[in-house]
């Protein structure tokens, strides 16, 4: 397994970084750390999107001296999956941060549990 | 009651006296009842000890209740990080054991080099007319996927806007709670520099040389979307550092003479009701062909590949003004 690991280093470092942004999302009570580890795990698909993408030894996909072989560039398909991924990313992330500053405002806390029994009072009163 | 009486129950000794001995809670001073003028000493005495005898059981069963609480809420806590980390560990794992499981990195016989990248590198060229072969696909082939991405933008800047939008006074049905937070907001605008120097000279000369540089290079960028790599989305995104860029030197007044809600909202809607135009003829066509009638040029020309400048430039002008109005919106709720 370990030397298989080795031939899939970005992979594997793909896995890792979604690892880490997935830990984060869960045990930190802030939410702007939420909302960073839920970047990193965004930044950790785009690798392995890329990385799916690539050839040994090719071009990148643009044209270059009129060659029009298949065979001499990686795969483009990847990259145009990638830019869109991205763009969502960004939006959804100025979205969270849009409302987590509302919770702010609202709670005067970016604790997630701070918050919540906010809530919890909100209710009973 | 005499007024002595009354100036001996409010004085701060008996407060302290019936503090120290549990009977009431200084902070809930509001709770107190006044008592009926009528009351003998003996039915105040009972009632008193009543209410003694039950404060106390109250108090300590509350006590008991937060205790049981925190011990619970910690329990609660210690397990849902084990199990957090846990969960993480396990994640991580199956997926690092899944990897190893995949085709190797960089072979040209991978299952996802098929036919569709063959055809895209091979036909590419021919039927968009892009150098860039991604841009010639997203632009292209795959444009109303973009034409969406475009405008998954344009309505999170919307609900943002939304979000963050400073309330007036005039909001008629909050106008209790939200118009109090509008005017603190209010302040925090005039305010929004407070901890930030003014007109920050090394910021300004900085600025000055850099903005023209930076806007120049996100044009070039937007531009030669099919001829190297980049486009609307990456030359966008550097138009928007840019104007951010100058907004932190100079300020809202300066950025605020050109680049107003109202333009954004316009510059915004024409690029996508163009891009939406340009490309929705397919529906009349049938969806069948993508041409679009318009000659492709020659091959890494600025003016080639059809419809694909045009497009990038929409595209590039919707990400700088949402780039420049998320900065806006969240520095001071609007534009």
């Amino acid at each position: 397994m370990m030397e298989n690991l080795f031939y899939h280093l970005e992979e594997a470092a793909a896995m890792v970084l979604f690892g880490i942004g997935f830990t984060m999302l869960l045990l930190h009570r802030n939410l702007i750390k939420k909302i960073m580890g839920m970047n990193i795990m965004d930044t950790a698909v785009y690798l392995f999107l890329a990385v799916k993408g690539y050839i040994r030894g090719r071009m990148v996909p643009i044209v270059t001296d009129g060659i029009l072989d298949a065979s001499a560039y990686i795969n483009p398909v990847p990259s145009g999956l990638v830019l869109t991924g991205i763009v969502v990313s960004v939006s959804t992330t100025a979205l969270m941060l849009a409302l987590t500053i509302r919770l702010y405002e609202r709670y005067h806390s970016l604790d997630l549990d701070e918050i919540l029994m906010g809530v919890k009072r909100e209710e009973h009163a | 009651m005499s007024r002595q009486k009354d100036n001996y129950e409010n004085s701060w000794w008996l407060k302290f006296k019936r503090w120290v001995e549990g009977e009431i809670d200084p902070l809930a001073h509001g709770m107190e009842t006044v008592r009926p003028d009528q009351e003998t000493e003996d039915r105040r005495w009972q009632r008193e000890k009543l209410l003694q005898a039950r404060t106390a059981k109250e108090r300590k069963s509350q006590e008991l209740r937060e205790a049981l609480e925190a011990r619970e809420l910690r329990q609660y806590q210690k397990i849902y990080q084990v199990l957090s980390v846990l969960l993480c560990v396990a994640v991580s794992l199956v997926l690092l054991w899944t990897i190893t499981y995949l085709p190797e990195i960089g072979d040209a016989g991978n299952p996802d080099n098929n036919e569709v990248s063959a055809r895209y590198i091979e036909q590419g060229l021919k039927e968009t007319g892009a150098v860039n072969i991604v841009t010639g696909m997203i632009l292209d082939y795959r444009a109303f996927d973009t034409f969406g991405e475009s405008c998954v933008l344009f309505i999170a800047s919307c609900c943002v806007l939304v979000l963050l939008r400073m309330d007036g006074g005039s909001d008629g049905e909050k106008s209790g709670k939200k118009g109090a937070s509008g005017a603190k907001k209010r302040m925090a605008e005039t305010n929004d520099r407070l901890y930030e120097p003014k007109n920050d000279v090394i910021l300004q000369q900085c600025s000055c040389v850099l903005v023209p540089l930076i806007l120049v290079f996100g044009v070039y960028i937007v531009l030669n979307g099919h001829l190297s790599p980049g486009g609307g989305f990456s030359g966008g995104a550097v138009l928007g550092s840019g104007l951010i860029l100058y907004l932190n030197a100079f300020g809202f007044r300066r950025t605020g003479q050109f680049l107003t809600e109202k333009v954004y909202r316009r510059v915004t809607l024409s690029a996508l009701t163009f891009y939406c135009l340009a490309k929705s003829y397919s529906f009349f066509t049938g969806a069948n062909h993508l041409e679009s009638g318009i000659p492709l040029g020659t091959p890494g020309d600025i003016l080639s590949s059809g419809l694909i400048l045009p497009l990038n430039i929409c595209v590039g002008l919707v990400v700088a003004c949402t780039m420049y109005a998320f900065y806006a919106l969240f520095r001071k709720g609007g534009m």
